[in-house]
């Protein structure tokens, strides 16, 4: 592999696919907004603001599968015939779009929960356990950010991604407790699958779908440009390194 | 030689060089205080607020407390090329670990005893049944020391690592602030059944973080 010719492993999906990936999920975010705003009934409780569950409940479940791809892909490298890179490039983009739909997830929720429970943040069980989730897996990018050898990187980065996905049940178990042992019956309406309306389903299906796709295809981006940045560190290294070679041989000349 | 004497021999190393350079009685513990002296200023002392909520800020100080003490633990290994001594030694990974902890844990325990003081006489509170309570801390303490030296150890070498750790490890350690505060809260109302589940989860942080720095140890500081 030379340096200046970008290996094969750089890239997730060939870029036919990855095309073909972007365009699926722009027509599906199309064809989300016109089902979830236009074709979908309002709710007969909640009104319009019930459309936020459209996007609301995708993100939350593209947030549990980023963060799910992030734990495999962690052990994958950590495990000695498996390690490669590929996984931890895979386990830092995937974290990174996990911190983004877990924060998406919290706003969307936040602006939902304002007009139907009269307040932006209710300490329910599930909202503390997604907010720890969300700085358990800030915390494990900067660490990702921090300046170190590839390797080094990528070892401590698997091990604290790890570490972060054995917490979160416990995280989940401990909230769940403290809420439910306080406090008897919370804002959380649990019987919200009661009925859905066709149309209804349809754009949640709709959204789950489209946010999938573009969990996809922006995992390629994120992917391909990690291992354009590892490239770009190698080569900058190489051209370094000549220099002070080419100014060695300039002073004993 | 055992993994528990080689554990001890770490331990003992940490512990001789905090008895000679006391840092943690003379810089941590007197923070600990004012943080205490704070919350006093921050919250009406004469209400009763401060001894109902008592529990939590204490444990609030300790996990404060604990960010330092964890930074001091790896301070001290970052001088004199001392981490390289570490590897060198021929000691299990596995028993450094336990040995850091130990001593961290040691320190805590002591750093906790004497807070408790400063909770008992500042902010009027009665301890109430001391057995759950003193179980509680005592997981609680193990579970923070073992999470405290693993987070230590990944950060070690880091440039940034007084910053990196707490935002790496409060979100870890959430659950221990949660279960000892409740167990705390429970025990000093004389409410023991309610703070035994809180023990246990305690426990099984404790047992978990142990277990997962055992393993995670020996690859982290080889490369840190």
């Amino acid at each position: 592999m030379s340096a200046t010719t970008p290996s094969t492993t750089e890239r997730l999906l060939n870029p036919w696919v990855r095309r073909v990936f972007g365009a699926a999920a722009l027509a599906s975010l199309v064809a989300l907004v016109v089902v979830g705003l236009f074709v979908a009934p309002p709710d007969a409780v909640q009104g319009d603001a019930q459309r936020i569950m459209y996007v609301h409940v995708p993100a939350a479940w593209i947030a549990y599968v980023a963060f799910g791809v992030t734990s495999i892909t962690s052990l994958l490298y950590l495990w000695p015939r498996t390690r490669s890179l590929v996984w931890d490039r895979i386990a830092g983009a995937s974290a990174e779009l996990g911190v983004v739909f877990t924060g998406l997830t919290l706003v969307l929720g936040s602006i939902w929960g304002r007009p139907v429970w009269g307040v932006w943040w209710a300490w329910d069980a599930r909202l503390v356990t997604t907010a720890v989730l969300f700085f358990l897996y800030v915390g494990y990018l900067a660490l990702r950010r921090v300046p170190a050898a590839t390797d080094v990187r990528a070892k401590r980065s698997a091990i604290a991604a790890l570490i972060a996905f054995v917490d979160v049940p416990i995280v989940h178990f401990s909230v769940t407790w403290w809420r439910t042992l306080h406090q008897q019956g919370t804002v959380f309406n649990e019987k919200l699958d009661a009925e859905i309306h066709g149309t209804m389903a349809l754009a949640l299906w709709l959204g789950v779908l489209a946010f999938t796709v573009l969990y996809v295809y922006l995992l390629d981006l994120r992917y391909r440009l990690e291992a354009l940045d590892e490239d770009r560190e190698t080569r900058e290294l190489d051209a370094a390194i000549a220099d002070r070679v080419r100014g060695a041989v300039g002073v004993t000349s | 030689m055992s993994i528990w004497r080689e554990a001890g021999i770490v331990a003992g190393k940490d512990l001789r060089i905090e008895r000679r350079a006391r840092v943690v009685s003379q810089q941590i513990l007197p923070f600990g205080v004012i943080v205490l002296l704070l919350f006093a200023f921050a919250l009406d002392p004469d209400r009763g607020v401060l001894r109902r909520v008592a529990p939590g800020l204490f444990w609030v100080t300790v996990l404060l407390s604990a960010l330092l003490a964890i930074s001091r633990s790896f301070g001290i290994e970052s001088e004199n090329a001392a981490r390289d001594g570490l590897r060198l030694s021929g000691l299990d990974p596995s028993s450094v670990f336990l040995g850091k902890a130990l001593a961290l844990a040691v320190e805590l325990a002591v750093f906790e005893v004497l807070l408790t003081a400063g909770i008992v006489v500042l902010f009027d509170v009665h301890l109430g049944a001391v057995v759950p309570l003193a179980l509680a801390a005592v997981a609680a303490t193990v579970g923070l020391a073992a999470a405290g030296t693993l987070y230590g150890v990944l950060a070690a070498g880091i440039r940034a690592r007084e910053t990196l750790v707490p935002v790496l490890m409060l979100p870890v350690v959430a659950p221990v602030l949660l279960g000892a505060t409740r167990a705390w809260e429970a025990s000093i109302d004389g409410a023991t059944s309610d703070a035994w589940p809180w023990v246990g989860l305690l426990g099984v942080f404790a047992v978990l973080f142990v277990g997962i720095g055992m393993l995670a140890f020996g690859p982290l500081l080889e490369e840190s």
